[in-house]
């Protein structure tokens, strides 16, 4: 039956829920695009012999063979665009550098297109108000405190923050960093400790800096 | 709240008022939930985003001089990311918007006559005319220069979705209305008139009150 190959990319994108990115299927587009071709040829033949002919009893396939290319062409684009949807989602998520195994599964235009949203994308950040601009794809959780605690994956050397300070990040340390430089090396370098155990020692830091402000 | 403590004008100095900081962040939380609410881009507000944007720098700068361990420096850091956090969420929020309704968007930026005010800032409609671009010369490239010569064109406003003006949104009141029009929602129902009175909360379809909220009447919430 026609057009099941473009319903099928259509139902595999489905099938793929959570925004994830499937391999592109190159294979099943050249066939829906061999398909249109056939359909289309078929077309153009009929419409003629309809024409030259006058034989009217063609035109119902004429215009049965027109929807499924019409069909086609919707599936197609609609895989296609919803692909790019998720693609988009993915610099909002990993930032502008993606990992290899999911750029593998990207086709060149695909990667093309990345690139030139991300440089749209930091045009626009860039002019923002002011001279430097306004990174806003940091900054996605309101900020429910001033510091968290991670942990060192791996051994960085030395690492200097914004106010100066120079902090050494050797494996397994645990240091105490101001949430917005934290993002940018959270997915490679570091993890959460966990909530539960940084409420209790903000809590004991606190009940230390009362006492002591009220000497 | 902040050290700056200095009175701020919008960039259009002769028609805005002057606002203190305080006012200035209330603005924006409003104008933010406005818009993480409404199913539609709402009016641009370029002059409000530079002046959080100045705020902030004057903030920060205060920050610097202040000598570190002050316990009153971690509170004032704290608000500067709390502002930082809507300002982005609320041009996330219209980006997302942009991106969602491109075709829509643009069509709309272009219709529109020399003295309505503009839904996009220059950045925004550069932005939207990239994004266009890229996801047109996208489409071309991969499949429809393959397509039979009849179908190698999408209409993008046919294609991608319009935002449903027609959603049920929460507001509060912040000026008294009369007369406000209800459309019927079935077919025994006919249409009726409410007046909406201030403070009250109410649900309602966008579209009925989509007005009064560019306006400044009442506040989605």
């Amino acid at each position: 039956m026609f057009c099941e190959k473009a319903v099928e990319l259509i139902r595999e994108l489905h099938r793929m829920g959570d925004g994830q990115l499937p391999a592109f299927s190159e294979d099943s587009i050249r066939q829906v695009l061999e398909e249109m071709k056939a359909l289309y040829e078929q077309n153009q033949s009929d419409v003629n012999e309809a024409k030259c002919e006058g034989k009217s009893e063609l035109i119902p396939t004429i215009k049965f063979r027109h929807c499924c290319l019409l069909r086609n062409q919707r599936c197609v684009a609609a895989y296609l665009y919803d692909r790019l949807l998720r693609i988009r989602a993915l610099r909002w998520e990993y930032g502008s550098v993606l990992p290899a195994n999911i750029r593998f599964h990207m086709c060149a235009e695909e990667l093309e297109w990345f690139n030139q949203y991300k440089k749209s994308l930091a045009t626009f950040m860039r002019s923002l108000g002011g001279d430097e601009g306004l990174d806003i794809t940091q900054d996605m959780k309101p900020p429910k405190s001033l510091y968290i605690e991670v942990r060192c994956l791996k051994d960085h050397g030395e690492f200097e923050i914004d106010d100066g300070t120079v902090i050494l990040l050797k494996k397994n340390s645990q240091v105490y960093l101001r949430i917005k430089l934290s993002y940018i090396h959270l997915n490679t370098h570091f993890f959460f400790i966990d909530d539960y155990f940084y409420i209790i020692v903000r809590l004991i830091v606190l009940y230390i800096a009362q006492t002591l402000l009220k000497k | 709240m902040s050290d700056a403590g200095s009175d701020f004008s919008g960039e259009d100095g002769s028609q805005e008022d002057i606002m203190t900081p305080a006012e200035l962040i209330a603005k924006l939380e409003e104008t933010w939930l406005n818009e993480r609410f409404s199913p539609e881009l709402l009016e641009n507000k370029s002059e409000m985003v530079e002046c959080v944007m100045e705020q902030l720098m004057h903030m920060e700068e205060n920050l610097q001089r202040v000598k570190k361990g002050d316990v009153k420096a971690s509170i004032h850091r704290m608000e500067i990311d709390r502002i930082r956090f809507v300002l982005s969420s609320y041009l996330r929020s219209r980006l997302q918007k942009v991106e969602k309704f491109f075709p829509h968007v643009l069509e709309k930026e272009k219709s529109r006559s020399e003295g309505d005010p503009s839904f996009l800032s220059p950045e925004e409609f550069a932005f939207a005319k990239e994004y266009m671009a890229n996801t047109e010369t996208y489409l071309k490239a991969v499949a429809l220069k393959h397509m039979p010569p009849n179908l190698q064109q999408v209409d993008m406003l046919k294609a991608v979705p319009e935002p449903c003006l027609d959603c049920f949104v929460f507001l509060r009141v912040k000026e008294r209305q009369e007369n406000i029009l209800v459309e019927p929602e079935t077919d025994d129902q006919r249409e009726y008139v409410v007046d909406l009175d201030e403070g009250s909360q109410h649900l309602m379809r966008y579209r009925t009150i989509a007005p009064l909220v560019s306006s400044g009447a009442v506040q989605l919430i």
